[in-house]
């Protein structure tokens, strides 16, 4: 074991602009969660369409900042709006978290007064049509092709590591300013608001509060914050297409939520960082196994292939499997600490149940 | 009404036939779950600043009627006023805001927070519930939010639940909860507050604790209307007894007079008069 030395990583190719990027993707990813925190974590809304949000931002942030497509050889859409960068990444992301928002409201409001588990079916259900829409509209979305000239703010202006690191810094800023924003919101008499909802639903009527609006105000805020990241994310990417935006997208966040800690905005950033630093470091998992063997003392690299030895040989072999841990790990830690990491056993003592 | 008889009597019998329409008042109510007639045009009224029982045998429609009163149910046909004006299409919360609150037969507490924040949840008005202004009116916020919690403690004290202010209200007791409940619904400050067995599964020191004071806030003023199946509690604390039996109601008067209404003790009260 004391011969795995960080050199070996250090050697893999891209190390660092990698490390950044698995950081700047959690980063936003933190943004996803916390939004889903605001739904299910302080709501009890079970939103299983959280990636619709994601992809109404990150759509909207694309149509107001690419080139019209005169611009683009082969472009089926008709709209780009082509604001100038970085001046553009203000407004851009605004409107981002507003269409997602706005999307999320509309998504509520007609599925706002069912029961918690069907809540959960509609989600799922109305994120799929948004879905197709996006990948049919072809004359706003460019269809399957996507928008692909999603300018990078500032990108022009500097080397490409350079700007890694300033937008990585640029998404931590926006993630520290929405976690302090939520976390007053959460904190304040309509966060309490937001808690008896999810506590029970009729006792909160009784006691005078109009509980389809509150909903609709969490699914509101919820949504815009995924939007929000949904903007961050085209801007880093530099674009935009359908097959980004997969129902594995709204998993993944509820797995960052569940482990982090359900009503925890802590929790929910913890989470995504645990989830997604794990996703995209095991992408490699196939490279840092060939540095070991490479690495390690003959005797050790031939027991290392003999014990890997009855595993099946097959390229998306190992791709699979992590998947495979993050669903045992989501077993293990809600048969043993249903909480997640930074949550608090009485807060979910009754969350997600009917009146 | 054992405290002061002679403003109970006035209650009961004089202001009554004086004053308008009472304060609650249900009207001919049908209420239907497929084939079962669960309210059948069920009719009273509850007098202001009466302590009212409502009785009758299990599955009589009680929980049901209270229900359709606060919204939670419409009714298929027939009535609700509250002071006069119609409520029986409107929802729950509106109801609410117009000064009528309730419990549950089952306390539907919110188990998985505090016992002060159940309490402080509950009162009205609060300008950080909306979240702009939960946001930038930080001194406004503020300033309610130290009103209510003055509030609240006083709540605490007059329940006697100031020792558990800080608990999850999810580590209550059976009994515990239904103060908590009635706490709740004193916070938010209604003029007539329907309780559905306040008593039941409260130990009997307790309950004895919670009749004074239901006496003490109906002394303020409140108006009470409570199911109970205590038949000793009914005819000595009520001013007025409404008996519900297969969802119609039998009789309503004062405990004395549908004591020995023959029907109701054919129905119902069986040997109550040998209690
Ligand atoms: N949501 C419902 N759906 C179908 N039937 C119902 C529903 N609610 C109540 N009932 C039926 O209506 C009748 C009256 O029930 P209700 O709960 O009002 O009785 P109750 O007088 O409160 O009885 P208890 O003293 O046992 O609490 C019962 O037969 C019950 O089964
Ligand atoms: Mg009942």
């Amino acid at each position: 074991m004391g011969v795995f030395t960080p050199t070996a990583l250090l050697s893999l190719p891209g190390w660092g602009s990698f490390l950044l990027t698995v950081l700047t993707i959690a980063g936003i990813y933190s943004l996803l969660t916390l939004g889903l925190n605001i739904h299910y974590g302080y709501t009890g809304l079970i939103n299983f369409g959280h990636v619709a949000f994601f992809a109404a931002g990150a759509y909207t942030a694309a149509l107001l900042t690419v080139p019209p497509p005169a611009q683009v050889s082969g472009a089926e859409y008709v709209f780009g709006l082509n604001l100038p960068m970085p001046l553009g990444l203000p407004i851009s992301l605004v409107a981002a978290a507003v269409v997602g928002g706005l999307l999320a409201t509309l998504i509520g409001a007609t599925s706002v007064r069912l029961g918690s588990h069907y809540l959960a079916v509609a989600t799922f259900a109305l994120a799929g049509i948004f879905g197709s829409v996006l990948e049919n509209e072809a004359w706003l979305t460019n269809g399957s092709f996507g928008l692909n000239s999603v300018p990078k703010p500032g990108r022009a202006a500097m080397s490409a590591d350079t700007w890694a690191v300033a937008y990585f810094v640029f998404v931590v800023v926006v993630l520290v300013v929405v976690a302090f924003v939520l976390s007053r919101l959460t904190g304040s008499p309509f966060g309490r608001l937001l808690k008896g909802v999810r506590e029970s639903e009729d006792a909160a009527q009784m006691l005078g509060k109009n509980t389809i609006r509150v909903k609709l105000t969490s699914f509101a805020i919820g949504g815009a914050v995924a939007g929000l990241a949904g903007g961050l994310y085209a801007h880093y990417v530099g674009s935009v297409v359908v097959q980004q935006f997969v129902p594995a997208v709204t998993f993944t966040v509820w797995a960052a939520l569940l482990l982090g800690g359900v009503a925890s905005n802590t929790g929910a950033v913890f989470g995504a960082f645990l989830l997604v630093g794990f996703r995209e470091s095991t992408r490699f998992l196939t490279n840092i196994y060939d540095s070991l063997l490479a690495s390690l003392p003959t005797v050790a690299a031939d027991a290392l292939r003999l014990a890997v030895e009855p595993l099946p040989d097959h390229a998306s072999f190992v791709p699979s499997l992590r998947f495979v841990v993050i669903g045992l790990l989501i077993v293990l830690v809600i048969r043993y600490r249903p909480e997640g990491v930074f949550g608090d056993p009485n807060e979910i003592d009754a969350i997600g149940e009917e009146d | 009404m054992s405290r002061d008889s002679s403003e109970s009597d006035a209650a009961a019998g004089v202001t009554r036939s004086d004053s308008d329409a009472p304060l609650l008042e249900v009207d001919d109510v049908v209420k239907r779950f497929g084939g079962l007639t669960a309210i059948d045009h069920a009719s009273f009224g509850v007098e202001a600043e009466s302590i009212t029982g409502l009785i009758g045998p299990n599955g009589a429609g009680k929980s049901t009627l209270f229900n359709c009163v606060t919204g939670m149910l419409t009714p298929d046909s027939g009535a609700v006023r509250l002071a006069g004006e119609d409520v029986q299409d409107l929802p729950p919360n509106r109801i609410a805001q117009r000064g009528l609150g309730r419990t549950f037969q089952t306390p539907k507490i919110f188990r998985g927070m505090s016992v002060r924040e159940n309490l402080a949840f509950a009162a009205r008005g609060q300008t950080g519930e909306r979240p702009i202004s939960a946001l930038v009116r930080p001194g406004t916020v503020g300033s309610e939010e130290a009103d209510i919690r003055e509030r609240v403690d006083d709540t605490l004290a007059f329940l006697s639940l100031d020792h558990l202010a800080e608990e999850y209200a999810s580590g209550l007791s059976g009994g515990q909860r239904k103060l908590l409940e009635l706490g709740r619904v004193l916070m938010l400050d209604p003029e007539i507050i329907l309780l559905d067995e306040p008593m039941a599964g409260v130990n009997p020191s307790l309950a004895d604790d919670l009749l004074d004071r239901l006496h003490e806030l109906n002394d303020r003023g409140r108006t009470i209307l409570l199911i109970e199946h205590d038949m000793d509690l009914v005819m000595n604390h009520c001013d007025r007894v409404v008996v519900l039996h297969n969802g119609q109601t039998l009789a309503s008067g004062p405990p004395s007079i549908v004591q020995e209404d023959e029907r109701v003790v054919e129905a119902y009260l069986g040997g109550f008069e040998n209690a």
